[in-house]
């Protein structure tokens, strides 16, 4: 039985800078970055007081005031997205059988504005040492357990096939793409809805990565805040959005005559099994990730047009990251342009892995490869070619776009024109 | 890749019993494991009972430094773990690390650890807030801990399909083994007795807020009115046929044969609800005729309305008390991602002894047309069992475990 082909026909994404596909390209093929100053509550007692916010009214996105009283923003991020997907897919979605529409959906932190709403709600601005509950909002279960991401998506397109959240972390977005390849392929889902969402930017999530220094430190130049590669970068600046696709098998795509943006070709997650936010500095887990999707993909290092890295801006990561390719990918880690499209967009945890695909195969759509904004001063220990500050015309058939998040989950896809010629 | 799908290993932390040895002992009788709520002042809510694990000191299980790193779900992922690979035989150096992978379901994740850092949050201030909660509450961590605790290299994952996700990821194991992968450990875990999860349960609606604890849970009674939460889950040992031959595994309690999955209709769309459709994929799956199942573990809601749905999805694929059902999990509460896979260390135990553990302190309801296996234990044969989750939202999940001759 020859393997059913995945294939891309169509994206939404609602990213910092940019709500839909035209104005998220327009930023990152300008090289313009989407990091401020917080505005989204009073981020002056935090140690890291930018991030990159997505401009969102979700009033002006077909959502009606019950909805958006009941989902969590990024539960409305990710609807948004899938009804930009799907009506991009040209897919009369109503028309198929629901029970072969799945949905898979990724996410780092679910609900986390929402709980953090209820709790203070709830405990009178943790007054109460126990909650009272009769303050608490009437989904709160819904945000309690993050399923309901993948239920409102579902609800949206009219899906009764296999549905699920996905949530590895900060690979989530990556991951939960892949799950909705591997039900395609096993033929349990002839058509998915699937991609990431994430609104991670509250008091919370700010404060845990302020204990760890793992967020930036450089409040007084926002936009210039995310470095990745650079030499004075400084740890990640928290950014939210999401993306959501639309997957279907090559062959019935091609029939119904859609445009098929790219052939999700390899992918494959490892476990650094080393320390929940810790890195081996050699790169290994990830680099087998690398190797692995190649090889599912039936493709070479020297095949490969463009690296989409995970580029989080840390110390740690982006010299690991650096270490994985050169392991991966011998000589073609120095001839493959890399570049982190965080420096734009910030690091949107569990939806940032959707959030790159979406700019790889928008890259591979234009022959041009988005820029590492901010990239100024080099750091020896990363030394490959990460475009620096302008985008480059560059043609671009296969991608490779990496995560790489905290409790050791390492992923890595490869994206590819199906016409390509394989090894 | 034809190679079928073995459980090799189980480990259970459940209210009813901390290892399978007490959990089987607990189970097969029906013993209530849900009692008054101690883990927090429940008297200020309407509901105030629950399946707690009592006894569970992390320290001697743990290593000290873990403790204070880690929820209490995490805790008990941990052990459950430990008593998995114990029971699978497998001694360091048997599989290559990068050979072998971790995928879990949960449900709410760290939650009373996040809880307990919200409270510092918005009493004390940002700066008091704890390193470990970048780690320790999200959904992703008993993954990412059980993979450096036994240095699992392979692949991952984590699902949130609330009850379904439970078996959702045990379906995702076995696709890891069908890739390549020699071993995955698998399951769900969840523990969210705490105030925010306390207030979480009951704006869900469906909790139960009768105080006797023999009375608070009673899926397909006619008396049902709600469900009791519980805590903790299992861990589950998938391994692929031929590499559990070639280590020469001890345990080799059934095949993992089918799986099927659906989301029901949005509601109001007056369509019929998805399990049906899951329990006949995962049957197809599986290659066996429905007369071929000895038991069903039913997802068990507790709610008439989800009840009646769940007997009337079974009564359409079995026909009229066509099989029997069983919902053990009335001794323990509902324990989100959890339950289901404990329901799969009782289902292959139940092959193992030949006997249906009983759903405890239910008295059918006579509007249901199923055969449910109330009180008092079954003797049978099981040799097929049908395990089943559902999850608020919708989700369906349905599992065909088989033994092996």
């Amino acid at each position: 039985m020859v393997a059913r082909r995945v294939v891309i026909t169509g994206i939404g994404v609602l990213a910092p800078g940019g709500i839909g596909v035209r104005e998220f390209w327009e930023l990152l093929s300008s090289g313009r970055t989407a990091t401020r100053e917080i505005t989204h509550f009073d981020a002056s007692p935090f140690r890291s007081r930018v991030a990159a916010e997505a401009d969102f009214l979700p009033e002006l996105h077909g959502l009606t005031d019950r909805e958006i009283r009941r989902m969590d923003r990024a539960a409305q991020f990710g609807v948004v997205a899938a009804r930009e997907a799907v009506a991009d897919s040209g897919l009369d979605l109503a028309g198929l059988d629901p029970y072969r529409t799945g949905v898979s959906i990724g996410t780092g932190v679910g609900a986390v504005s929402s709980l953090d709403k209820a709790y203070r709600a709830a405990s009178d601005h943790g007054r109460l040492a126990a909650v009272d509950h009769t303050r608490a909002p009437g989904d709160l279960y819904d945000h309690f357990v993050p399923g309901s991401f993948a239920t409102e998506v579902a609800w949206a397109v009219g899906a009764e096939g296999p549905a699920t959240v996905v949530s590895t972390g900060c690979t989530s977005g990556i991951d939960s793409v892949a799950h909705a390849v591997d039900l395609i392929r096993e033929g349990s889902a002839d058509v998915m809805v699937t991609g990431a969402t994430d609104a991670p930017i509250t008091p919370l999530t700010l404060a845990c990565f302020d204990a760890i220094k793992a967020t930036t430190s450089l409040n007084d130049d926002p936009q210039r805040a995310s470095r990745p590669f650079d030499a004075t970068r400084r740890g990640f600046v928290l950014g939210e959005g999401a993306a959501v696709f639309v997957l279907e098998e090559l062959e019935s795509a091609r029939r119904r005559g859609a445009t098929v943006y790219a052939e999700v070709a390899g992918y494959a997650s490892r476990s650094s099994a080393f320390h929940m936010t810790g890195l081996r500095p050699d790169g290994r887990e990830l680099a087998e990730a690398i190797t692995v999707a190649l090889d599912e993909a039936h493709l070479n290092p020297s095949d490969l047009d463009y690296v989409n890295a995970h580029g989080s801006g840390t110390r740690q990561n982006d010299a690991h990251e650096t270490a994985a390719y050169k392991l991966a990918l011998g000589p073609y880690a120095h001839r493959t342009p890399v570049s982190s499209v965080k420096s734009m967009i910030g690091h949107s945890l569990g939806s940032v892995g959707s959030i790159e695909i979406a700019a790889s195969v928008l890259a591979m759509r234009h022959h041009v490869v988005p820029p590492t904004a901010n990239l100024r001063t080099r750091d020896p220990q990363c030394d490959l070619d990460y475009v620096p500050l302008v985008a480059r015309e560059h043609r671009t058939d296969a991608v490779l776009t990496v995560g790489s998040g905290f409790g050791g989950f390492q992923s890595a896809m490869v994206l590819a024109r199906p016409d390509r010629s394989t090894a | 890749m034809s190679a079928r799908t073995l459980v090799t290993g189980i480990g259970v932390a459940a209210p009813s019993g901390l290892g399978v040895e007490d959990f089987w002992a607990a189970t097969r009788i029906g013993k209530n494991a849900i009692g008054p709520v101690t883990r927090f002042d429940a008297s200020s809510y309407p509901s105030r009972l629950a399946g707690e694990i009592h006894g569970f000191e992390p320290g001697e299980h743990l290593p000290g430094r873990l403790v204070p790193q880690t929820d209490r779900v995490t805790q008990l992922a941990l052990v459950a773990t430990d008593c998995a690979f114990e029971d699978a035989g497998l001694a360091p150096g048997d599989l290559h690390p990068c050979d072998m992978g971790v995928v879990t379901a949960a449900g709410s994740g760290g939650f009373e650890f996040g809880e307990n850092e919200l409270r510092k949050l918005w009493r004390e201030g940002p700066k008091h807030v704890s390193a470990y909660q970048s780690f320790a509450w999200f959904y992703a961590v008993n993954t990412g801990q059980i993979a450096v605790r036994n240095d699992l290299r392979g692949p991952t994952g984590v699902l949130v399909g609330d009850q379904a996700g439970g078996l959702d990821a045990l379906a995702q194991a076995r696709r890891r083994l069908r890739k390549g992968s020699r071993l995955i450990a698998t399951g769900g875990f969840d523990a969210s007795v705490c105030s925010l999860g306390w207030a979480a349960h009951l704006a869900g609606g469906h909790m139960s807020t009768s105080h006797e604890p023999e009375r608070a849970y009673l899926p397909f009674d006619e008396a049902a009115s709600g469900y009791v939460p519980g805590e903790g889950g299992a861990l589950i040992i998938l391994e692929d046929e031929e590499s559990a031959a070639a280590r020469g595994a001890r345990n080799v309690y059934a095949e993992f044969a089918g799986y099927g999955a659906t989301l029901d209709p949005r509601p109001g769309s007056g369509r019929e609800p998805g399990l049906r459709r899951a329990v006949e994929t995962a049957l197809a799956d599986a290659g066996c005729h429905p007369a071929e199942v000895d038991v069903v573990f039913a997802d068990g809601a507790g709610v008439p309305r989800l009840d009646r749905e769940e007997a009337e999805a079974i009564t359409a694929v079995f026909g009229p008390l066509g099989v029997p059902v069983t919902a053990p999990k009335t001794t323990t509460g509902r324990i989100g991602a959890g339950a289901a896979p404990v329901d799969v260390v009782s289902a292959v135990l139940a092959m193992r002894e030949g006997l249906i553990p009983p759903t405890t302190n239910v008295e059918p309801s006579p509007a249901y047309d199923i055969d449910l296996v109330a009180v008092r234990p079954r003797t049978a044969s099981v040799r097929t069992a049908l395990v089943l989750a559902r999850g608020r939202g919708g989700f369906n999940s349905a599992v065909v475990l088989r033994a092996l001759d």
